[in-house]
């Protein structure tokens, strides 16, 4: 029984992680269409720019704080540079690009970085809380907590915000948006950074941890986008159940079955999704026009 | 004998009635228009008899068989073949290929001959070719055969598309607009195609916003006001019928 | 007699393949020339799937794995040729594809960019971890294909370096002709339709799920038949073969060229798989350089560079 609950413990953390990576594909995806494979690097970007902020002597909260913009600069400067150059191109083109992006910001990263495997202090200490014979760590309660509370503010900006509805009637309809005066190429600036943002995020709660390198950002991205199929693309609800699914089958699987297969989970997920439920949990059915 | 019969056609998107109990035949080489004001409910309803939108309600049945919510694909075998509205031509082959692209039911078989370039595979090409340029020549694009689609004016897209349709030759043919944007010329000619191709035998249904090129052509027009049928006739009845005239009006006034 | 596009890109192949050799500085080329052709190959495949039919892949280099560890694995445990090996990959590969893609393909958009992705890390998992079978990350032997020592015996003598180079020119002259009969014929031009219109192309009779299957099995075999002669040219293999890095390589190659042009595959190939050979402080700089190049050309030159280029001499020339 402890045994089993150890491993939801584990589960929901990394599953924590994998919601709000899901979330920023979600955001992205909503505003436009677009789904951003370079998700996951906002991930690696976040843990190592803290890393080398707090080397360099920065108090830990400052420098995750410097990560998170800094990371959130580099998401719009992406949408500047490479998605919006591309406006109009087909899926195939988008795809590319942000594959490009993704290991364009991997090869960099590698140059700044090195590719050694980096940590920094966990902000309440290494001590594990114990829970009915299981133990849980106390920085997978803020990891737990980080996406939480993401979530929940996300929710409060896109229904109680003037500018969250702004986005919302973007992501319904590009031209009407653009008709009743918003302004859609800031819309999209807001939603990149704001992806990045949450990415980075997660990437300072989780590194503790996991620890991260250059090379970390893929299995995220791949993780949180199994996350956002599974939930449903687009629907941040599914983003958000998704992530914790995710994380728990993930957690059962390495317990139970093999901890070198833990990843395939992931993917077994994403090729059962597409098998038998394509719109996901959450998800709705679209329709073409012509 | 209706080749085509639509029996109680409806959908709705949103909770809104685009498409409510709508019924009419198409006989072998009659000319049949859906005419109505913007946002009656026409190009909706074509998308629903040619298999691109699920109807909400009743049946499409083509030559005695239910063919409801049936895969464009599968309506092509059958028979049934469509234009759009908006073009749908493959922007990037030229005008040629795009009218062999109509005889692929009659031109494809084994994807391995076509690997390897087969007798079989190279007979099937030439043939289709062969009808395509004959077509070509119908509609009056044989010059620019080797053009790329996507260079060609309006007028000589919406022909192209039909000289595609006519390569599957179809019991059925679904117009969707074929003058529009399309100058006195240019009308003119796809009248007389249009014409030419109902009297070889193919039901032919069609919605079209010139009211003269309708009036002209059709042996019978049905008339869709919000989504519901509300009168159909010979166009003489139907130019002369109230309420016809009042939901024209009425667009028209809330147009202005 | 004028030369169509099939017949001219052919007699070009044929002919830089085998003038090329007059060039080479050293034997080392050889070897060059032969994985840029191993490549070439697999990148054909791509062009069949995503320049024609518009799908993404980014789990092929998933097929090459098979391929590759088909000729390392069936002659040692089940005594069948290495020759035999490389139709026993690409079978498997082709059922694998048909497989995942039955279900994928009749969804739009990127599903199968997502699916096969997922695909292709789950085959190199495999490889990675079931040491038993293939003694994991560090790789495996792959045995001797035999063919120079037959052609040795019959008095045509080669280095290692020249056979294989000729070999994978031959397979590669053999897997354009093959590409360039696709793009001609219903299937291809079914293909390039879908990637078009899909509504149009349904509205025409065409069944654009099982086309767009076909592509992905065609390619499948392509990539297959690569990563085997990659395999046992080099008489050795590890899973990263299979990697994420290898997809996206190919998928960038493709790109580079001319997504929608064999021609253009062939030059993606080339240029891509000489580059970190010419500049060899290119490894550090490999994935930066990669992802830039995906960037721009897909902003840039959308069409790719060869297309590009055509384009360009084709509207001065008129």
């Amino acid at each position: 029984m402890s045994e089993l609950l150890q491993f939801l413990l584990s589960g929901v953390t990394v599953g924590a992680v994998y919601a709000l990576v899901a979330l920023g594909f979600t955001i992205i995806y909503n505003a436009s269409d677009v789904v951003n494979f370079a998700q996951g690097e906002f991930v690696m970007l976040g843990g190592m720019i803290t890393v080398m902020a707090y080397t360099a002597g920065a108090p830990l909260p400052l420098a995750a704080l410097a990560a998170v913009v800094a990371t959130a600069a580099i998401g719009v400067a992406m949408n500047k540079l490479a998605i919006e150059p591309a406006r109009g191109a087909p899926v195939v083109s988008l795809v590319i690009i942000t594959i490009g992006a993704s290991i364009f910001i991997r090869g960099a990263a590698q140059l700044v970085f090195g590719k050694q495997i980096h940590t920094f202090p966990a902000f309440s200490g290494d001590d594990p809380i114990r829970i009915l014979g299981a133990t849980i760590l106390p920085q997978s309660l803020w990891v737990i907590a980080g996406s939480v509370a993401v979530f929940i503010g996300l929710w409060l900006f896109f229904t109680r915000t003037l500018l969250g509805r702004a986005v919302l009637a973007t992501s319904n309809n590009r031209l009407a948006a653009q008709l009743v005066g918003i302004n859609t190429p800031f819309v999209m600036t807001l939603s990149f950074a704001m992806s990045a943002g949450i990415g980075a995020l997660s990437g300072v709660l989780v590194t503790p941890i996991t620890m991260t390198s250059y090379d970390v950002g893929l299995a995220f991205a791949l993780k949180g986008f199994a996350a956002a199929m599974l939930g449903g693309m687009g629907n941040p609800k599914g983003a958000l159940v998704g992530g914790f699914t995710l994380g728990v089958l993930e957690g059962l699987t390495a317990g139970y079955i093999s901890s070198q297969y833990k990843d395939a989970a992931a993917f077994i997920v994403i090729l059962a999704v597409l098998f038998f439920m394509p719109q996901g949990l959450f998800g709705r059915k679209s329709t073409d026009r012509v | 004998m209706n080749l085509l019969s639509i029996e109680g056609l409806g959908i709705s998107f949103g909770g809104i009635k685009a498409v409510n109990n709508v019924s009419f035949g198409v006989k072998p080489g009659e000319i049949v228009s859906v005419i109505g004001p913007n946002g009656a409910g026409k190009t909706t309803l074509f998308n629903m008899i040619s298999g691109v939108y699920l109807p909400g309600a009743g049946k499409v049945i083509l030559n005695g068989e239910d063919v409801t919510a049936m895969s464009p694909h599968l309506l092509a075998r059958r028979g049934m073949c469509r234009t759009f509205q908006n073009l749908q031509v493959f922007q990037s082959m030229t005008v040629l290929e795009n009218t062999i692209a109509g005889y692929h039911l009659q031109e494809s078989g084994s994807v391995l001959a076509d690997i390897l370039n087969l007798p079989s595979s190279r007979r099937r090409a030439k043939a289709a070719e062969a009808g395509a340029r004959d077509l070509l020549r119908r509609v009056g694009l044989e010059r620019a055969a080797e053009r790329e689609a996507g260079s060609l004016s309006y007028g000589s897209l919406k022909r192209l598309e039909i000289a595609r349709a006519m390569a599957l030759n179809p019991k059925v043919l679904l117009l969707d607009e074929p003058a529009a944007g399309c100058n006195a010329v240019e009308t003119e000619e796809i009248d007389h195609l249009i014409a030419e191709i109902a009297a070889s035998g193919v039901a032919i249904l069609l919605v079209e916003h010139d009211m003269k090129l309708v009036m002209r052509i059709s042996n019978h027009i049905v008339v869709l006001d919000h989504g519901e049928k509300i009168a159909e006739g010979d166009p003489a009845s139907v130019s002369q019928n109230p309420a016809v005239i009042a939901a024209y009006l009425g667009a028209e006034n809330a147009a202005g | 007699m004028r030369l169509t596009p099939k017949s001219a890109t052919l007699l070009a192949l044929v002919v830089l393949i085998a003038l090329a050799p007059v060039f080479f500085p050293s034997g080392f080329y050889y070897r060059v020339g032969a994985l840029i052709f191993v490549n070439a190959l697999a990148v054909t495949g791509i062009v069949i799937l995503t320049g024609w039919a518009g799908q993404i892949s980014l789990g092929h280099a998933g097929f090459a794995g098979i391929g590759a560890y088909a000729c390392a694995l069936a002659p040692v445990h089940w005594g069948i040729h290495p020759a035999l090996a490389i139709l026993l990959g690409a079978a498997i590969s082709a059922v694998l594809a048909w497989l995942v893609g039955r279900p994928i393909l009749r969804l739009k958009g990127y599903y199968l960019a997502v699916a096969s992705l997922g695909m292709g890390i789950l085959i190199s998992m495999v490889l990675n971890n079931e040491r038993w079978l293939t003694r994991g990350p560090d790789g495996i032997d792959v045995p001797e294909l035999g063919l120079r020592d037959v052609l040795k015996d019959a008095g045509l003598s080669l280095t290692n370096g020249q056979f294989w180079y000729f070999l994978c020119g031959i397979v590669l002259v053999i897997g354009a002709w093959l590409a360039l009969n696709l793009h001609d014929s219903a299937t291809g031009r079914a293909l390039r339709a879908l990637h078009g219109s899909e509504v149009a192309a349904r509205t025409v009779g065409m069944d654009v799920a099982r086309l767009k299957l076909q592509a992905f099995v065609i390619s499948a075999v392509y990539a297959s038949v690569s990563g085997s002669l990659l395999a046992l040219q080099n008489k050795f293999i590890t899973p990263d073969v299979a990697g994420f890095m290898h997809s996206v390589e190919m998928v960038t190659m493709a790109v580079l060229g001319g997504v929608g042009s064999v021609a253009g595959a062939i030059f993606g190939a080339a240029v891509l798989t000489l580059l970190p050979q010419v500049l060899t402080v290119f490894a550090e700089y490999e994935q930066l350089v990669l992802g830039l190049v995906m960037v721009l050309v897909m902003i840039f030159l959308r069409e790719g560079v060869v297309p590009s280029i055509l384009r360009k001499i084709r509207g001065s020339g008129e």
